[in-house]
């Protein structure tokens, strides 16, 4: 954007994206920061990784597509690859909530237990 | 008409700071385990999308590299935490 101007059908729709991007992706964040568990505060930030992500890297192919004068989809690699890792990432996670949920109730059970066997003998 | 891109990305660049803010914070104080690895995980994305906003502003290549090598390894990095979470080893035998 230095060396040559760029048209207005270029700027207006990145910049819409840009700021559309930039939101989303501290909602996003804003909602890891503010709600109240494990298991709600999964979806605030795939926000962030589908829409923040996809709406800056269009942005990015719009800008570097006009500056270049030939399409350049390089940026589609990185859509592709957050679109399939964010999923894997969030499943894994959660999975990995439940098993250490699971395990610590069957604990606190086992003591809970324990406690009312040694009451009840002593 | 230019300097409404460059108020864009200074827009876009103060909202992904920001949301770097409020991961690390959570990183922080995060009760469980699970809560810092998911915050690390917007804390890698939220860098890189910060790398790309500086990337439109100079025009250059090499910041579309760095992005790409970030998502890898940030990825890479999350799966291994969290196969350690669920499994208490990374690698199983």
């Amino acid at each position: 954007m230095t060396e040559t101007e760029l048209s207005a059908w270029i700027v207006i729709p990145a910049s819409l994206l840009l700021v559309l991007g930039g939101l989303v992706t501290l909602i996003g964040s804003l909602g890891l920061l503010r709600l109240p568990d494990f298991f709600a505060r999964v979806h605030g930030p795939s926000m962030g990784n589908t829409v923040g992500t996809g709406s800056v890297l269009i942005a990015s192919m719009l800008t570097a597509s006009a500056l270049a004068g030939r399409p350049v989809l390089h940026e589609l690699l990185i859509t592709l690859f957050i679109v399939m890792s964010s999923p894997v990432t969030s499943m894994m996670l959660v999975r990995a909530a439940l098993y250490r949920n699971k395990v610590r109730e069957a604990k606190q059970l086992a003591a809970k237990s324990a406690a009312d066997a040694a009451k009840a003998h002593g | 008409m230019s300097n409404v891109l460059i108020y864009a990305i200074w827009f876009a660049q103060t909202c992904f700071a920001l949301a770097m803010v409020f991961a690390a914070i959570r990183l922080i104080r995060g009760p469980a385990a699970q809560d810092r690895v998911l915050a690390f995980d917007t804390l890698y994305i939220n860098g890189m999308l910060t790398l790309l906003m500086l990337g439109i502003r100079s025009s250059s290549t090499a910041y579309f590299d760095m992005a790409l090598l970030i998502a890898l390894f940030g990825f890479v990095g999350t799966v291994a935490l969290a196969k350690f979470l669920l499994r208490g080893e990374v690698i199983e035998p």
